[in-house]
């Protein structure tokens, strides 16, 4: 080999090894981006796009950018399992985006990570008048995130297959709720009822099983820690236990899915499900023939109190991480103004975030004024919302109650063992 | 060589003698010595970066208290491993995880060679082994998420595979195949199998194909039958692919992860739990990634020792 040669091997040597390392620490960058000309691109990262209407959220955020010259932002979707593990795994690896939809079982730990930051403080520092948010999800006193949409977990009917049944009214109560279950049954062509127990989302846990419980006013947990043993949940699980045991549930309930569930009642196997209002389209486009009605959750018999109606959230936050906390900021101010909020309420079929937003519910359409009507009457709960290892302790609850459903565990032992699985979970966060 | 040396070069023609070859440049030894390792250090880089790295990471975090969720880790030695292998569901998934791999891979092994053999085979007609080629490679061809989808439709309680045996009679009542506790495993085991089993195919087609034909026609001569065939020249001389395939497939459904989240997620209760998605659970679920790095190490270690039974094989071969 000449010298020539020699140099260029050496160079050539030497620009692929830059070349390997540029190209590696270009995977450690993360974030948003500022651009000569001063644009500053703000990276979304949520599941909410895909769910929503083609083009609802970009033309939401091309309003954005034409009130915020100089702010662009770049929207990366995907859907709700893999946005946590992205959320999680950006954070660690320090390429989380600078604002970031969240799920309210999610917040704790990523306080706890230090991957989100303190709105609090940001909202002082812009001096936003809080009281306009209808709720706000807090870790020790300060805000992380601000729920932007609410869905709200109701009962949906089959109306055919339960006049078919003989049952002319949905359920209110929880005797209702069985004798209408038994008797579609009993028709043969479908079950009374789906229960999406499946653990790779044990989300069925909070929105099939304990929305039963909220409802007629009872709770998980006292002064914050599980309090799984207590009589209102002891009759909730042992009601699902007798719907089971009277076969009104979906068989394979223990890997259904939520959207498995959905699929169900579309395809008229179930007559009846609890599901979220953001459904409504999907069932209707997906079935257009199918007649549903939409009611609260039924209560225990005899309640009289005010009934509590499930909800879960699109959350919105922002990186700790983040380069741009003023404009992530703006941002977010921007998605809870009353018309953004309503905008987007109105497109994901949710309930608005922004107390002065009116959704723009098409008051013609029963289905929502019912809805609307029982989301006033009631009371707003979710419990997992800003608990710790949220989804864990929906998985142990899953996992102990299809030890009771599937393998005859007394109800009272699964609750016990529940309790105990939370409190250590609880007390290693 | 260059092109001006190659210019400056004598013809073959005008040399009558030949004489000393001109003296190549002087290199000193360092430089010389340095050489092969610049040639190597674009792949080296690329290995620390992507395969050193991300191991010792995961190994330092498995010696760390709440590593990545807690900014002030601190070491506590065996404490993470201690904590995992006394955890019941690791016993339950370490269980799953050998009786899914053992199955997987002796089924892999029987299917693969049966179909191999048939395609090796004269009795068939060329036609109809190539049209048998491609349609029993084709379970090879779906991704893992495709494979689940479909298998979860299909083994679902009014799915294809009930609707068809409560019409031929051959059961009562609609198996629910993946929620059963009892049923779950050798459901997801067969899945495995079914997805598996055309890259044993293949191994083994290539290696029946080069097995010399004087050993079959000696054997012939000896008065050996087809099954004496198989059983003193087949298997023989397939020994160091079957070995090899074997090895290998157990290291990789050790690792199968996809495809038991997306069809049973480790349930019903912890009935298709393996170490890969219990390891998932701990990382995701309980956001105990120090815990989940001693697991995945624990399974490092597993796979490391069949590694290294694999590539003495594959020396003792060379």
């Amino acid at each position: 080999m000449g010298k020539g040669a020699h140099k260029r091997v050496m160079t050539a040597s030497i620009a692929a090894v830059a070349a390997s390392v540029i190209g590696l620490s270009g995977c450690a960058g993360g974030g948003s981006g500022g651009a000569e000309d001063g644009t500053v691109t703000l990276e979304f990262t949520q599941w909410w796009e895909p769910e929503l209407p083609d083009g609802a959220l970009r033309s939401l955020m091309d309003e954005f950018e034409q009130q915020n010259p100089g702010i662009k932002v770049e929207l990366l979707s995907g859907p709700y399992s893999s946005t946590r593990e992205q959320i999680v795994a950006g954070s660690a690896s320090g390429t989380l985006s600078d604002v970031v939809g969240l799920d309210g079982g999610w917040v704790y730990d990523l306080v706890q990570q230090g991957a989100i930051a303190d709105l609090s403080e940001a909202m002082q520092t812009a001096g936003y008048d809080d009281s306009q948010l209808a709720s706000q999800v807090q870790v020790d006193g300060a805000t992380y995130s601000i729920p932007a949409v609410n869905f709200s977990y109701m009962l949906f009917t089959n109306d055919k297959l339960l006049s078919e049944a003989g049952v002319d009214e949905p359920p209110s109560t929880r005797s209702e709720f069985l004798s209408a279950a038994e008797a579609v049954t009993e028709k043969g062509d479908a079950s009374g009822w789906a229960l999406p127990l499946s653990l790779e989302s044990p989300v069925g846990v909070q929105n099939d099983v304990m929305s039963w419980n909220w409802a007629s006013g009872g709770r998980m947990l006292a002064n914050g820690q599980p309090d799984l043993t207590n009589p209102d949940v002891t009759a909730t699980v042992d009601y699902i236990k007798q719907l089971n045991d009277a076969g009104v549930i979906a068989p394979g309930a223990a890997n259904l899915k939520e959207q498995d569930k959905v699929e169900e009642f579309t395809n008229e196997r179930v007559g009846m499900m609890i599901s979220s209002l953001a459904h409504i389209n999907l069932l209707r486009e997906n079935n257009p023939d199918l007649e549903f009605s939409v009611s609260p959750v039924p209560v225990a018999d005899g309640f009289s109190g005010t009934p509590g109606v499930t909800f879960a959230s699109w959350g919105v936050g922002v990186s700790s991480q983040t380069e741009h906390p003023e404009e992530a900021w703006k941002l977010i101010e921007f998605l809870m103004s009353p018309e953004a909020n309503a905008s987007l309420a109105t497109s994901a079929n949710g309930f608005p975030g922004n107390v002065n937003s009116e959704p723009g519910f098409d008051e013609s359409d029963e289905l929502y004024k019912a809805a609307y009507e029982a989301w006033q009457a009631g009371e707003p709960v979710n419990e997992f919302n800003g608990l710790p290892v949220a989804e864990q302790l929906m998985r142990i609850f899953d996992e102990e109650l299809q030890r009771s459903l599937d393998q005859g565990q007394p109800v009272p032992d699964t609750l016990a063992a529940i309790n105990e699985q939370w409190t250590t979970e609880l007390s290693q966060s | 060589m260059t092109s001006a040396e190659a210019v400056a070069l004598p013809s073959s023609e005008d040399v009558d003698v030949p004489g000393p070859a001109p003296a190549a440049p002087k290199q000193s030894s360092g430089r010389r010595a340095l050489t092969p390792y610049l040639f190597l250090s674009p792949t080296l880089v690329l290995l620390i970066g992507l395969m050193a790295v991300p191991i010792a990471m995961v190994i330092a975090y498995s010696f760390m208290k709440r590593a990545i969720t807690n900014p002030d880790t601190s070491f506590v030695g065996l404490d993470n491993y201690l904590a995992v292998i006394q955890d019941p569901s690791f016993t339950v998934s370490l269980v799953n995880t050998l009786i899914f791999c053992a199955v997987s891979v002796v089924a892999h092994f029987v299917i693969g060679l049966a179909f191999a053999l048939l395609l090796n085979s004269d009795l068939v007609p060329v036609g109809l082994r190539v049209a048998f080629r491609a349609i029993l490679i084709l379970p090879w061809l779906f991704t893992v998420a495709v494979t689940a989808v479909l298998w979860r439709m299909l083994l679902s309680p009014n799915g294809v595979i009930n609707y068809l045996a409560t019409n031929a009679g051959v059961v009562g009542a609609p198996i629910e195949w993946l929620s059963s506790a009892d049923l779950a495993l050798p459901a997801i085991t067969f899945i495995n199998i079914w997805c598996g089993y055309p890259f044993f195919m293949i191994s083994l087609l290539a290696g029946l194909q080069g097995i010399p034909q004087d050993l079959y026609e000696a054997a012939k001569v000896d008065g050996a039958g087809p099954v004496a065939q198989f059983v003193s020249v087949t298997l023989p001389q397939l020994r160091p692919v079957i070995i090899s395939m074997a090895l290998l497939d157990f290291i990789w459904t050790s690792q199968q992860f996809a495809l038991i989240w997306m069809t049973t997620g480790g349930g019903p209760i912890n009935a298709t739990e393996v170490l890969s998605t219990f390891t998932y659970k701990l990382a995701f679920a309980s956001y105990d990634f120090a815990e989940a790095s001693a697991s995945a190490v624990i399974v490092l270690l597993l796979s490391t020792i069949l590694a290294v039974l694999y590539v003495r094989h594959q020396r003792a071969k060379e």
